[in-house]
């Protein structure tokens, strides 16, 4: 995600709160940092210091795992949050939340009359508004918020381009139109037609949208007598300045008993979907979708019913993984760090994974003990796995690997769907009556995992150092 | 040859998670002419954060002089100052 202040103000929320769990003062001071972050006497981002912590104490409630919305007395204070998260034994199911005081800035009406007004004489804004939503005063064109419909018609014909659109960027950025304003301004996420890809996260320039962080889950579990085991997906490859074998460890030093790499699970989902390709190619069947990205699948379930039947049944790498973890251990806790909300919703769903950590918050927490991934020592790599399945999180590394395994088995001729969006999925749509290719690749994220909404490196750079470890693990 | 002027990014894990990451772009948007000048390179921590708080991250070094904050337009800036200096 390009790094932006709502995306670094997020973190340094994280940041925080992780550090006063740490020294064990969470309960006693969280409700000091909205205060330490807009401290009396300094400038307040929006129009007031209050506001603006009022904003950043929602934004804690979400961080501590909690429905904004459910909250019933605004004086509750966040050391209660603290309280009621410890003792919940459940995290919730859909992901997202929404700071409704800071949406509200987003205006339901998409044209706005600038001061560039003329207030002209042919007047053909009025003119051409079917709705007799504008009218006059003072010389200036006026739009009427309850009669616009957004048609755009007053901003096509005015000759002075006085007439501005303003998006709503969420809504703009959603690909399946799953967020939309209520009557009150605020948004609301219809999970009906969500596809968990994340978009609203990261287009907000107001960072109102937030993931409920399981963080707090995650602590009580290191606290608790169980074994914690993270499950880490191959895109921290790229994450880190630091080589795989250190990133791994210091997620260890964070207090996990066991670190897995979800390569490995790829290695069965890279066998099974070969397997499931050849069999259905000899059904007769016309093409093969893959089935990892589970903002894909989400997207079939709920907008192309007509691509069911071709996506593969085989389990994504994480499910995989998850299976293996449970056999190795039956009672642990079982975590999954990985790049995206996709895969938060897909951890909740799975039989056996229990928690998810995004690569954001597992930052955060690295800071917050003072780990610098570069001098952490280094966890030996399960060895065995196959160098294409630490290529999977980018774009035609799925692909690339099912490819190399069918080898001359059959001739493969490949589509890649790099990135999922209004255009794509009317395409994708389309090869159901007849498709380019007969094996098709699906990333909701252009680029990648690398690219997914929770990543700290640029993609490029993550893109690098992925191939990196790719060919290092070639000549193992 | 003239001694190129040195940047260090610090790619220390507090700096990187805190925008930092986006510095390693800097080779891809240093107009030529800089670019032939400096010598860009990854360093650990710099030992400028304090690790307590995040106040001040990324942190890069031009030359002598620290930068906090750090953007790669701030960067660009800092550089041109040296060079020019
Ligand atoms: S991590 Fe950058 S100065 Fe310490």
């Amino acid at each position: 995600m390009a790094v932006n202040n709502a995306v670094l103000m997020r973190r340094e929320l994280l940041t925080r709160l992780a550090k006063l769990y740490n020294k064990g003062e969470l309960e006693l001071k969280i409700d000091r940092i909205p205060l330490e972050l807009r401290p009396k006497g300094s400038q307040a981002s929006r129009c007031c210091l209050y506001k603006d912590r009022a904003m950043l104490r929602y934004k804690l409630m979400a961080l501590l795992g909690f429905n904004i919305r459910d909250e019933e007395d605004e004086l509750t204070p966040l050391s209660e949050y603290v309280r009621r998260a410890f003792e919940r034994t459940e995290v919730e199911r859909e992901p997202l939340t929404v700071v409704d005081e800071v949406c509200s800035a987003c205006v339901k009406t998409n044209y706005v009359v600038t001061n560039m007004c003329r207030g002209c004489l042919a007047r053909p804004c009025m003119a051409n508004c079917n709705k007799g939503a504008i009218s006059f005063e003072n010389g200036q064109a006026h739009i009427d918020h309850t009669k616009c419909v957004n048609c755009g018609l007053c901003m096509k014909n005015c000759p002075y381009h006085a007439i501005v659109y303003i998006p709503v960027p969420c809504e703009e950025s959603c690909p399946v139109g799953a967020i939309s304003k209520r009557e009150d301004g605020t948004e609301q996420i219809d999970y009906s037609k969500c596809i968990y890809c994340g978009r609203c996260i990261s287009s907000c320039p107001f960072g109102a949208v937030m993931e409920k962080s399981h963080i707090m889950d995650i602590f009580k579990a290191f606290a608790g007598p169980k074994k914690v085991v993270a499950m880490v997906a191959p895109a921290i490859a790229g994450q880190f300045k630091a080589p795989l074998p250190q990133i791994l460890g210091a997620i260890r030093e964070l207090g996990f008993d066991d670190v897995i790499e979800v390569a490995r699970g790829a290695d069965e989902t890279t066998e099974n979907e070969a397997r499931e390709f050849l069999h259905k190619m000899a059904e007769g069947q016309a093409f093969m979708t893959t089935s990892c990205c589970p903002s894909y699948i989400a997207a079939v379930q709920k907008h192309m019913p007509e691509i069911k039947p071709f996506v593969s049944d085989t389990l994504t790498p994480m499910q995989y993984t998850a299976r293996i973890a449970r056999e190795r251990y039956p009672d642990a806790v079982l975590v999954f760090v990985g790049p995206c909300l996709a895969k938060r919703y897909e951890t909740y769903c799975d039989p056996n994974a229990d928690l998810m950590l995004n690569f954001e918050e597992i930052g955060s927490m690295f800071i917050a003990r003072g780990i610098d991934v570069a001098t952490s020592a280094s966890m030996e790599l399960e060895k065995g796995i196959d160098s294409t399945s630490r290529g999977y999180p980018v774009t035609s590394g799925v692909m690339n690997a099912v490819k190399t395994k069918i080898g001359d088995r059959y001739e493969v001729r490949p589509v890649l769907v790099n990135g999922l969006n209004k255009q794509s999925i009317r395409e994708l749509r389309g090869y159901a009556k007849s498709c380019p290719g007969n094996m098709v690749e699906v990333m909701a994220c252009e680029g990648g995992c690398v690219s997914g909404g929770n990543v700290i490196a640029n993609p490029k750079i993550a893109t690098r150092q992925i191939a990196d470890v790719v060919r290092m693990s070639e000549q193992e | 040859m003239e001694k190129k002027l040195i940047v260090k990014i610090c790619t220390g894990t507090l700096c990187y998670v805190m925008g930092g990451a986006e510095l390693q772009l800097l080779d891809e948007q240093l107009p030529a002419e800089l670019l032939a000048q400096v010598e860009i390179q990854g360093s650990p921590c710099l030992d400028c954060c304090n690790r307590e708080d995040s106040q001040g991250a990324p942190f890069v070094k031009v030359g002598d002089r620290i930068i906090a904050s750090a953007t790669i337009e701030k960067v660009i800036d800092a550089i041109k100052n040296e060079l020019n200096a």
